[in-house]
């Protein structure tokens, strides 16, 4: 394992590093999964998955049992997409995965419902859902989103999280076979909110899913995403995109599991920071199983700090069981604002709130050029303009 | 008429052995419609003038000043000076990701002209500029300097010469690196610049041959952080014929 952060000097900040795998303490596919939240330790250093936040952070979304979320969820979408309120007993609950850490857990089993969204098979790529979950309560509470797209079904769901809350979340996302779907899910909440997040996806033969994970606003604001391969042939593209400012804690968690031949999974998550206690995780775990002959696989972390005092943690890992593969690989780098950059724009007139401004869009844009959906980027842009408003920078 | 003074400058740099003085006392003056070429060994200091005059963070003035019409530029910030009138053209342009070309010349179109340009003279402008300087049209999409080869960006530095329209302009060896036809292309683009905005040029260079190409008014031998002798275009002639050695081992 690797930690990059503030104190690493790296010239012109963004030097690519690699290594060879770790040896991990377990092989990742032996994590407890379970909905039940007794089957879970307590949240403490000693677990991998809580290495770097403490319970008092989760602000008792870890605890036993949370109130149901009794926010507002307001919901936009064309003909032929359905929604619904759904008991546990349902199909899809639990069709895409199982809780992998206690906060999921909790959440999973306090939620007597689910929210389940259904993108019919004849949907075309235009098709687009906006779920707004808009919340003003700080009582614990949970949620649990299904996401299903059916077989050959398009489209793009929205997951728009803003208000005051302290939430324990979990979507599922059911991707049928050659399904090719776009899910993004905005974390712009409140200073003072906390959030834990758990996506789980799991795609069909031949699917796609692009998934992005833009995380701006929240005291504490954690996702973890999970792909699972229930079939070959399928693609998954995890995107992110983070800007934490002082005080700020935003970890991002990833687990691709290639568990069946010849798919292919590429992470690309990029942070920046600024300002005093301002902390970033982000650890990557990609396991290929013995049968995932052909797996292409890459994944890439980068972080930009913005000023001293901020810290980004960036771990990858990387589990290989069969030499049979198209490639795997991953890249990891922090690095400090490039203060070469600042001088050339300075020395064509723009000034240094703009030049770092500038710097900073760009560096962040490279997530949003991949969304290909000229509406959802330039909000995205609208979103990252009103943060580096907000930090001052 | 516009008029750049330095005034015995002495300069240093901070080094893993300490501090270290660069610039030794050098005094200059350069007026609008003047073309000086600096030469000078590896070493010699010329590159430091070019950024001191700039303003990089790296550089300490210790004594001197650089007047611009009167004006203290040393007090200026760096972007300051750039709006000032001033403009480096850089050996080693860095990279910015992200930032797409076209949207890097707005912005620093509208911040040295002190409003956005009217967007279809702007293009005009832009297309022209890039298309005497045998440009692709698609150039302007790329990330600043991101994959560009050698050439690429200085062709990239002489084309914001010409938009940016300075009052004076310093070349840092903007020949190194190019092949004769890339030279002779950039040397037009400056002659071209000049030509349309009358202003003072400063050409740093270690080679004669961009000489052949823009004609310089004044010649100065840097050597050791000084100006070591000065003339006109014959000076050139003689550095060329040879060498720096005489100056070296004085």
């Amino acid at each position: 394992m690797t930690t990059s952060n503030a104190t690493i000097p790296v010239q012109h900040g963004m030097a690519e590093h690699s290594h060879g795998a770790g040896v991990p303490v377990q092989t990742r596919s032996e994590r407890v999964r379970s909905g039940n939240v007794a089957d879970f330790a307590p949240v403490s250093k000693r677990e991998e998955q809580y290495r770097y936040i403490t319970s008092e952070q989760l602000a008792g979304l870890d605890a036993d049992n949370l109130d149901e979320y009794v926010g507002d969820i307001s919901i936009k979408h064309p003909d032929g997409v359905t929604t619904a309120w759904v008991g546990t007993e349902h199909p899809a609950f639990g069709g895409a995965g199982l809780p992998e850490d206690r906060p999921s857990a909790a959440a999973w089993g306090s939620a007597q419902q689910a929210y389940l969204v259904t993108i019919p098979g004849d949907a075309k790529s235009d098709c687009e859902i906006q779920l707004g979950i808009d919340s003003e309560s700080d009582a614990p509470s949970a949620l649990h989103v299904i996401i299903e797209a059916k077989p050959f079904a398009r489209g793009t769901v929205i997951l728009d999280h803003k208000g005051d809350a302290i939430l324990g979340e979990n979507v599922e996302i059911i991707v049928g076979d050659e399904a090719d779907i776009t899910v993004i899910s905005i974390q712009d909440w409140n200073s003072k909110s906390v959030h834990n997040s758990s996506q789980f996806a799991k795609l069909g033969r031949n699917a796609k899913l692009r998934h992005l994970v833009v995380s701006l606003g929240g005291k504490t604001v954690r996702v973890s995403t999970s792909a699972e391969f229930a079939a070959p042939g399928s693609e998954v593209e995890l995107l992110g995109m983070y800007f934490a400012d002082a005080g700020q804690y935003l970890e991002n968690r990833l687990y691709v599991d290639h568990a069946v031949p010849n798919c292919k999974s590429r992470v690309t998550y990029k942070g920046a920071l600024q300002g005093e206690k301002a902390h970033t995780v982000w650890v990557g775990d990609v396991l290929i199983r013995q049968a995932a002959e052909g797996t292409d696989t890459y994944e890439l972390n980068r972080n930009l700090l913005l000023t001293d005092g901020a810290r980004a943690d960036s771990v990858p890992n990387l589990e290989i069981e069969t030499g049979k593969i198209e490639g795997a690989g991953h890249a990891s780098a922090s690095g400090r604002f490039d203060d070469e950059q600042l001088f050339y724009l300075q020395a064509r007139g723009i000034n240094e709130r703009e030049a770092r401004r500038l710097v900073v869009r760009g560096f962040l844009n490279e997530i949003i050029q991949k969304i290909g959906n000229e509406e959802i980027e330039s909000r995205l842009s609208a979103s990252i303009e009103a943060e580096l408003e907000r930090s001052g920078s | 008429m516009a008029i750049l003074q330095i005034k015995n400058l002495h300069v240093t740099v901070e080094t893993e052995q300490g501090t270290k003085e660069i610039l030794k006392g050098v005094d200059l003056t350069i007026r609008s419609g003047e073309t000086h070429a600096i030469m000078g060994p590896n070493g010699s200091g010329k590159s430091t003038l070019a950024y001191t005059i700039a303003g990089h963070p790296k550089y300490t003035v210790t004594e001197g000043e650089i007047l611009l019409d009167g004006e203290d530029v040393l007090e200026m910030s760096v972007d300051e000076r750039a709006r000032a009138g001033v403009f480096l053209a850089m050996q080693y342009p860095v990279e910015i990701p992200g930032v797409s070309v076209s949207n890097f010349l707005r912005t620093a179109n509208t911040a040295i002209s002190g409003e956005a340009p009217a967007l279809r003279t702007w293009i005009k402008d832009v297309r022209a500029a890039m298309d005497s300087l045998k440009m692709d049209s698609t150039f302007t999409e790329r990330n600043v300097n991101e994959g560009f080869s050698g050439g690429e960006k200085k062709r990239h530095e002489i084309l914001q010469l010409e938009l940016l329209k300075p009052k004076f302009a310093v070349l840092d060896e903007t020949d190194s690196g190019l092949d004769v036809d890339a030279l002779k292309i950039v040397s037009e683009g400056v002659n071209r610049a000049k030509e349309a905005n009358d202003f003072g040029l400063l050409l740093i260079t270690h080679y004669t041959r961009i000489l052949n190409y823009i004609k310089p008014d004044f010649v100065h031998v840097f050597v050791a952080g000084k100006i070591a002798e000065q003339g006109g275009p014959e000076l050139a002639e003689r550095l060329e014929a040879e060498g720096y050695d005489r100056f070296v081992k004085a």
